[in-house]
């Protein structure tokens, strides 16, 4: 099985998206701003300086049998550099794969998988996608 | 005209014709480009960075101007179609028609949350599931799970009697009346209703769900009541805020809406009532 990476997986979903003609060439823009921001972002690398929370402790354990990590997102952002690396500086994985997660401005953190619900710490976040996920494995987005 | 309606009312003809045309985007591929769209915009709108779709002033001319889109889509299959909206203050509850297998179908089963019965789900072959972020390809659900309860009337009422429009920092920090309705904030309406769906409607992906844009019809009928309910309010910021779009900025991804171009739903659709 092939794996793209989020990145390319965004920049070819703009295209997709942009050739209906429906949306234009502004979800390149989008899709550029998501992959490219963890070298222009706000914060610069490290992310969170400045008001922001202090960073919170990286973790590696095992879950409902699923191998969960978190940690400072490495300089190159590792295979996924865009999730962790557009607005956290901090990077999520279950079994390897990258989970989106997202800190919020009150230092609460949300992923993909749970968007519209924040949590306390990315720790939670991540035992929270994987009672979510139910055993399922998280793919990078899968496009039409 | 078009008149979106509250979907407790539709006709079962109506209610027919509304499932036909969604089954036939999904089958033409137009369907799974606006959730794509969605989840971009969700994975890239952040508190301290560009934010257009979410978490930010323009949460609600997007998401109009998003559903005017969908909403003409399903006019080009079936032009007696209109969007429906689902009072989630009055139709609270998993017994309610909105989840009967003749519209939007049930809730998903205890095992693996998939929704066994309805038009959308996956035995019947019409409602893949392609845009997603984990292995699973059918329609998920567990309404209502943990015992979470749905907005009530008066929660809605008590966001709706805010004045301000929104507040700096803009975001999911803000005091007013869009981070109140977009639910970062106070006692969460539109935030929490994603949440009690569960499944698809709980992620990025949340189109997925087609109750996605009876939930979003709601949300965008309660900012034309908060506007009828304050017409000297006005929607913030005015000018020059940085990483966030300004009542005459264009907005990505048309780049040719401006939020004030949406402040009038009426040039595009009316309610069937008001709240």
């Amino acid at each position: 099985m092939s794996r793209i990476t989020r990145r390319r997986a965004l920049g070819v979903a703009a295209g997709a998206v942009a050739g209906l003609a429906v949306t234009g060439t502004a979800v390149a823009r989008t899709a550029g701003t998501a992959g490219g921001a963890d070298h222009t972002g706000h914060a610069g690398h490290t992310g969170n300086s400045g008001k922001a929370p202090a960073d919170p402790a990286p973790f590696d354990e095992m879950y409902e049998g699923r191998h969960i990590q978190g940690g400072p997102t490495d300089g190159h952002g590792g295979h996924g550099g865009h999730g962790g690396g557009h607005s956290t500086g901090y990077t999520v994985r279950i079994d390897g794969e990258e989970l989106h997660v997202m800190r919020n401005a009150d230092g609460t953190w949300i992923s993909v998988i749970n968007h519209y619900e924040p949590l306390a710490t990315p720790l939670a976040t991540a035992r929270a996608a994987v009672r979510e996920l139910q055993g399922a494995p998280l793919v990078p987005l899968t496009l039409v | 005209m078009t008149v979106r309606k509250n979907q407790a009312q539709l006709t079962a003809a109506e209610k027919r014709r509304f499932v036909d045309a969604l089954l036939e985007l999904k089958r033409s591929g137009q369907y799974d480009t606006f959730v794509t769209t969605h989840n971009a915009f969700i994975m890239s709108d952040t508190d301290n960075g560009d934010r257009v779709g979410h978490r930010s002033p323009s949460f609600l001319p997007w998401h109009r101007r998003f559903l005017i889109q969908f909403e003409q889509a399903l006019q080009s299959v079936d032009s007696t179609v209109t969007l429906p909206y689902w009072d989630w203050t009055a139709d609270r509850t998993p017994a309610a028609s909105l989840w009967a297998p003749d519209f939007l179908g049930g809730t998903g089963r205890s095992r693996d949350g998939q929704v066994m019965d309805g038009p959308f789900a996956a035995s019947g072959n019409r409602w893949p599931i392609n845009v997603r972020v984990d292995g699973r390809s059918f329609l998920r659900r567990d309404l209502g799970a943990g015992g979470r309860q749905l907005p009530t009337r008066a929660e809605a009422d008590s966001v709706l009697a805010m004045e301000t429009y929104d507040m700096a920092p803009w975001n999911s920090l803000s005091d007013g009346f869009r981070n109140h309705l977009e639910g970062w904030r106070g006692v969460n309406l539109h935030n929490r209703v994603h949440v009690w769906v569960g499944g698809q409607m709980a992620t990025g992906v949340s189109p997925n769900d087609p109750v996605f844009w009876l939930h979003h019809a709601f949300v965008d009928k309660l900012w034309a009541d908060w506007q009828a309910r304050h017409p000297n309010s006005r929607y913030l910021p005015a000018a020059g805020t940085t990483n966030v779009v300004d009542l005459n900025e264009t907005m990505r991804p048309w780049n040719d809406v401006t939020p004030a171009d949406m402040l009038d739903h009426t040039r595009y659709y009316t309610f069937d009532r008001a709240a």
